[in-house]
């Protein structure tokens, strides 16, 4: 047997524009997110989805310049006024495409196409990356082998505020990180109990008011005594009365913080830096992992 | 005969005043603003039975809910025994139930073991709170002065209403017993305790009385004192479950007026709704965006307000709270609560929160002006906030916190340009870029460069 050859292809990312230009439509439309488009480390899980989207050969295709803000953090900060005038700029693009199906990689933009654009009439089918890949790996079209080896490692999932509490979605997520068949461990905090990566409600771009500790330490501080086992630094934590932690310990090197949001991604990484853990602990997003297991990266 | 008359008095008087304070609460729920909160009767009721009814939510904690079931259950089946006492009371029969027999005999000896199981739980609720420290959720600014007594006040009442029982339970048995009289009924616990009492047939006759008089007179009471207190939630949660929310959490309600003003900029052949008129034909006056008090927020929240039992589960998950910020969500509750009686209608006992410096609040000298926002709840507790539902979630009764926070943020933002000056960046960093960050529109195609997929080509 001959061993593969990787081979590189270059992709060219298929415009929205070109596609209506021809009379095409496509199957689903990958709505990138202002993250996933300036933030230098989310650029990487864009690039990263569309490689799979490439790899599995569905047919799609994104705004480019003419997507904008969802005006998710306009409306959480309570500028209702900039929200709504963002949310019917984007109504009339996409309904001015016919657009039926809407993929994002951010809970925050998902949320709010899902939730808040259809009373102002924006009524779309729109699906989280999350869950976009759980379907791809049940059918079999992303078969998870051929990368990077994830067999043992451990990993822990953040849940996003938007995507968990907000939209009920908590097992998607978790289901794209078994099939890597990684050591998963839980939280003390996840599902509905878990904790805020801090970064929700505009929080993003600004400062935090004046508290003990900012609140992405916080988390990462779960999250690092989740994945080393230290059972006993978690009984300090409040929110949960119940549920222990998986015994311990153990090292913490090569562990993952798996996240599914691009603020939880910022904030997680910082509360790592601050931890002094970054050359120990990694913070991936789902479609990274999943590329990467899959091998398609290049 | 006499007796019944005065007990029938005393019944009338008792619900006469609670229906009065109940009056009273209901105009202060109505000032809110409207919510159309009709429809998915199957649903509401759902979650009736579910969250009220089956106490759903409490069990993510289980120590608290199981203490809370017993006295939740006590509550209702011990109710079946003051059915009796009412129509004891105002037919002056006695025991008029026991013609159920065996099941009578059920009914007593569930009451008598409940009753016992609420003193033991009621002893532990005490604990939790008055120890030093007391479970973390049961200190905060929120929880000084009247909401600090009340709770205790609720559970020396439960207390007093239990030995009462115990008392009339006792005393009638041992009277049936010196008589040589069979008392219908089982009473596992008072026949522990008949040997504490006197051998005198009249004394026993005045004591069962007496437990007869303050068991009842307590409950009526109590019924009366439920408007100004946090045990109100008994009632007013099973209405609040049923106006519950149905829509997803991270779904916030959307403000038509501004959807007008934005399609007719976008569509000047937009024609916007005429505005609602007065009933004598002039225009009402128009809304503020967002809420300043009370009267702003929607009527759901102010019920909400009624339902909290400022249990404190919604702070003690706050992300902001927990990492020592000022927001806590239980306290703009309570605050809601405050405001509206001291604005508009209060109940019989009515001692607002004043906060000071430990709420890092202005010494306040006008009380009646002072609103919601600022008055009682500064902007620093609201730009804390990080909207992500934990305190929604975790509420046993389905309050939501949330929604009155982003409406004071409108207020803030909309109608005083108040935000702090790094999220009118942000908010300018749309409106000029398209994204909340300082980028150039023309980049946001960047990421797509030099993008490269490794063909897994099979090589034969």
């Amino acid at each position: 047997m001959t061993p593969e050859t990787p081979t590189k292809r270059q992709i060219t990312v298929p415009m929205m524009a070109d596609l209506a230009a021809r009379d095409e439509a496509p199957e689903i439309l990958f709505w990138v997110g202002c993250a996933g488009a300036f933030d230098d480390r989310y650029k990487r899980v864009t690039r990263a989805f569309v490689r799979i989207l490439d790899h599995v050969g569905v047919k799609y295709a994104v705004l480019g310049l003419e997507e904008s803000c969802t005006g998710d953090p306009a409306k959480r900060a309570g500028n209702e006024f900039l929200f709504q005038m963002q949310a019917m700029q984007n109504i009339t693009t996409l309904n001015g495409y016919n657009i039926k199906k809407i993929v994002t990689a951010c809970p925050h933009c998902f949320n709010t196409i899902k939730n808040e654009y259809p009373a102002l009439g924006g009524n779309y089918e729109v699906i989280h990356h999350s869950t976009y890949l759980q379907q791809l790996i049940n059918d079999g079209k992303v078969a998870v082998e051929g990368g990077e080896s994830f067999k043992g490692r451990r990993i822990t999932f953040h849940d996003s505020c938007y995507l968990g509490r907000a939209n009920g979605i908590y097992e998607a997520p978790r289901e794209v990180l078994a099939a890597l068949d990684a050591d998963l461990v839980e939280m003390k905090r996840s599902r509905a109990n878990g904790l805020c990566c801090g970064a929700g409600g505009a929080q993003m771009w600004k400062e935090p008011e004046p508290g003990k500790k900012d609140i992405n330490v916080e988390r990462a501080e779960e999250a690092l005594a989740t994945l080393s086992g230290r059972a006993e630094a978690l009984d300090n934590l409040r929110g949960v009365e119940t549920e222990r932690a998986a015994p311990g310990p153990h090292g913490l090197q090569g562990s993952i913080i798996a996240v599914a949001c691009p603020f939880c991604m910022t904030m997680m990484a910082d509360g790592v830096k601050n931890k002094e853990k970054e050359n120990e602990v990694q913070v991936f997003d789902l479609a990274e992992l999943i590329a990467s297991a899959e091998g398609i990266n290049a | 005969m006499l007796q019944s008359i005065l007990f029938l008095l005393l019944l009338i008087a008792a619900f006469g005043l609670f229906a009065w304070q109940v009056r009273k609460i209901r105009a202060n729920v109505l000032v809110g603003r409207d919510r159309d909160m009709s429809g998915h009767p199957a649903e509401r009721l759902r979650k009736v039975i579910l969250v009220a009814f089956g106490q759903q939510k409490m069990f993510k904690r289980l120590t608290p809910a199981l203490l809370h079931l017993v006295v939740y259950v006590g509550f209702l089946v011990i109710n079946i025994e003051v059915v009796e006492i009412i129509i004891d009371g105002l037919f002056h029969t006695h025991r008029v139930l026991s013609f159920l027999g065996p099941v009578y005999d059920a009914l007593m000896a569930v009451n008598e073991i409940l009753g016992a199981l609420v003193i033991i739980a009621v002893a532990a609720f005490w604990w939790r709170r008055n120890r030093k420290p007391p479970v973390q959720r049961f200190t905060g600014v929120e929880l000084r002065m009247w909401p600090k007594l009340d709770a205790n006040v609720i559970l020396y009442i439960e207390v007093a209403l239990m030995v009462a029982l115990f008392f009339m339970n006792t005393s009638d048995l041992k009277l049936h017993q010196m008589e040589g009289v069979e008392l219908p009924g089982a009473f596992p616990i008072s026949s522990l305790l008949v040997g504490l009492l006197p051998d005198n047939v009249t004394v026993l006759h005045t004591l069962e009385r007496l437990g007869w008089w303050l068991h009842i007179i307590g409950i009526l009471l109590f019924l009366n004192y439920l408007p100004s207190s946090k045990h109100f939630h008994i009632i007013i949660s099973f209405p609040n479950v049923w106006f519950s929310r149905l829509t997803p959490l991270g779904q916030f309600s959307n403000v038509d007026s501004i959807t007008h003003e934005v399609k007719a900029m976008m569509d000047p052949s937009y024609e916007v709704p005429a505005p609602v008129t007065n009933p004598d034909g002039t225009a009402v006056a128009p809304t503020s965006f967002g809420a300043k008090d009370v009267e702003d927020l929607p009527w759901t929240s102010l019920l909400n307000a009624y339902s909290c039992t400022e249990c404190g589960r919604c702070t003690s998950v706050c992300p902001a709270n927990l990492t020592g910020k000022l927001l806590s969500p239980r306290k703009i509750i309570m605050d809601t609560r405050d405001r509206m009686e001291e604005k508009y209608n209060s109940p019989l006992i009515f001692h607002p929160n004043v906060y000071g410096e430990e709420a890092k609040h202005e010494p306040i000298t006008d009380l009646a002006n002072a609103t919601l926002l600022r008055g009682k709840v500064t902007p620093e507790e609201l730009w804390a906030c990080t909207t992500c539902n934990a305190c929604v979630e975790s509420c046993p009764v389905n309050i939501n916190p949330l929604e009155s926070i982003v409406e004071m943020r409108r207020f803030l933002v909309l109608e005083e340009s108040a935000a702090p000056n790094s999220l009118n960046v942000m908010f300018s960093n749309i409106e000029n870029n398209g994204a909340p960050w300082a980028f150039s529109p023309s980049d946001r195609f960047n990421w797509a460069d030099e993008l490269f997929v490794a063909e897994k080509a099979s090589v034969a």
